[in-house]
């Protein structure tokens, strides 16, 4: 493609990308603020994650992007497509193939290697958010490692709900220093937060990169008498049987029948390949 | 004769920081790298400074690789800086220590802190045992100076980040790494 420079982003954009990301590497789980750019489609579509890949991206690899655990979706469609375009890099939707997956809410069922890279299209990077609304102030709480409102937070589900009702984006305690947000992925997926992948985490319109090493203590926050629990749906697949995939919940049709269906559209479309 | 940069920067400094990323994703792991020879530096310290500094960056340049001060500022523009200022710093252990004048960010901004680009000779073995974020079990790297590196990780998360260069091999060394003897 010419007219655009490799990867659609200039150079000096991904250099300032790229030294954000090694120092999100050094401090595991710190938001590293950055100055993102206007990307070719609105915020909350995935700017940040794009920018991330765009700096990290080389001719050799092979991208995957999955929105939702699909790739048959128009983000992931159209994200996919456009670095076809403007790198010339090869696609896949296979999860086992690719060498960088960008990802909208989701952990592939498939266990990720050493070689790959998980990119995480985030929406709001600060976990403290939802509780203090002041930027400064969150920047102070976590340089005083004060974490201790989330701690509450996490005991008012428990004395109105019996139980930790937070169900995706569920804060976890990184390298036993930093409380990050893991981007809105159902917490059944908080357990392959510790993973031989290298993850990075970017938010557009937020302005910040934050990323895990490979093997990264991640342990997702719970008391001693409610430990964590990664939970899903009760069910079974509707089209590969699968019990062990986080499931979506389907209407079926006008009488409110109700399925389940794998969300990683791969990790169903291969068992089925196997099954046949 | 100026030495040259990348024949095409785009595709080439892609390169050079995918494997910067995977070295500091992996402390004490080796990563190769190609790039120009340039007089002073070694072919991975070269490749380094051509993919991560611009106008925005201080570098500091250590005794032998300030011959290399002319090419740094015709290739990326970085301004030339003292230790206490230097967003990015190079050559030998000799030249850099002691680690006290760099900054090592605050604690509302811990990211504000300087990589130094240490000239080494060996990137294997040593007696400094690695254990932290990217490491699954253990690592080794020959350190100039352990007792020095053991108290940049214990500002964590404060601190400087690292990279080794030897030849055109580069290896990480970030804060978030507790060192220790084996």
């Amino acid at each position: 493609m010419s007219g655009y420079n490799f990867a659609y982003l200039d150079e000096p954009t991904k250099k300032m990308i790229r030294r954000a990301i090694l120092k999100g590497l050094a401090i595991p789980g710190y938001q590293v603020p950055f100055a993102s750019r206007e990307m070719p489609m609105p915020y909350g579509w995935g700017t940040g994650g794009v920018q991330v890949t765009a700096a990290v991206l080389t001719p050799e690899d092979r991208l995957k992007v999955i929105d939702q655990g699909a790739d048959d979706t128009t983000n992931a469609v159209s994200i996919r497509s456009f670095f076809r375009k403007v790198a010339g890099v090869a696609t896949t939707t296979r999860t086992r193939e690719a060498t960088i997956i960008q990802t909208r809410h989701r952990i592939p069922e498939t266990p990720l290697t050493e070689g790959q890279i998980l990119v995480y299209q985030v929406p709001i990077p600060e976990p403290l958010r939802f509780l203090e609304p002041r930027e400064t102030e969150t920047r102070r709480m976590h340089a005083l490692e004060e974490y201790g409102l989330m701690h509450v937070k996490l005991y008012e589900d428990i004395a109105r709900h019996g139980a930790i009702a937070t169900s995706y984006a569920y804060p976890a305690l990184v390298n036993g220093r930093h409380v990050f947000d893991p981007s809105p992925i159902p917490r059944f997926d908080n357990p392959k937060l510790e993973s031989p992948a290298i993850q990075l985490f970017g938010a557009g319109r937020e302005q910040r990169i934050y990323a895990l090493p490979p093997y990264t203590r991640v342990q997702s926050l719970d008391f001693d008498d409610h430990p964590f629990e990664a939970s899903k749906a009760e069910g079974a697949c509707a089209l590969c049987g699968a019990t062990e995939s986080y499931l979506d919940e389907i209407v079926a049709d006008d009488r409110g029948t109700r399925r389940f269906q794998c969300s990683d559209t791969d990790f169903c479309a291969e068992r089925r390949a196997g099954a046949a | 004769m100026r030495a040259p940069g990348f024949a095409d920067p785009p595709r080439d400094s892609a390169r050079v920081f995918r494997a910067a990323m995977e070295a500091m994703a992996r402390p004490g792991t080796a990563y190769a790298v190609t790039g120009p020879e340039v007089p002073g530096l070694s072919p991975a310290a070269a490749v380094l400074l051509l993919t991560l500094t611009d106008p925005s960056t201080p570098v500091y340049l250590g005794r032998a690789a300030a011959r290399a001060r002319d090419w740094l500022t015709f290739h990326t523009g970085a301004p030339a800086a003292e230790k206490s200022a230097a967003m990015f710093a190079l050559g030998a252990w000799e030249d850099l220590a002691p680690l006290d004048p760099y900054p090592v960010g605050t604690p509302d901004y811990p990211d504000r802190s300087a990589t130094l680009i240490v000239e080494t000779s060996a990137l294997r073995g040593g007696d400094a045992r690695l254990t932290g974020p990217g490491i699954e079990t253990e690592a080794r790297l020959p350190l100039p100076d352990r007792a020095a590196f053991a108290r940049n990780a214990g500002l964590y998360p404060l601190g400087l980040d690292f990279y080794f260069t030897c030849g055109s091999a580069l290896a990480a060394l970030p804060r978030s790494t507790a060192v220790e003897a084996r």
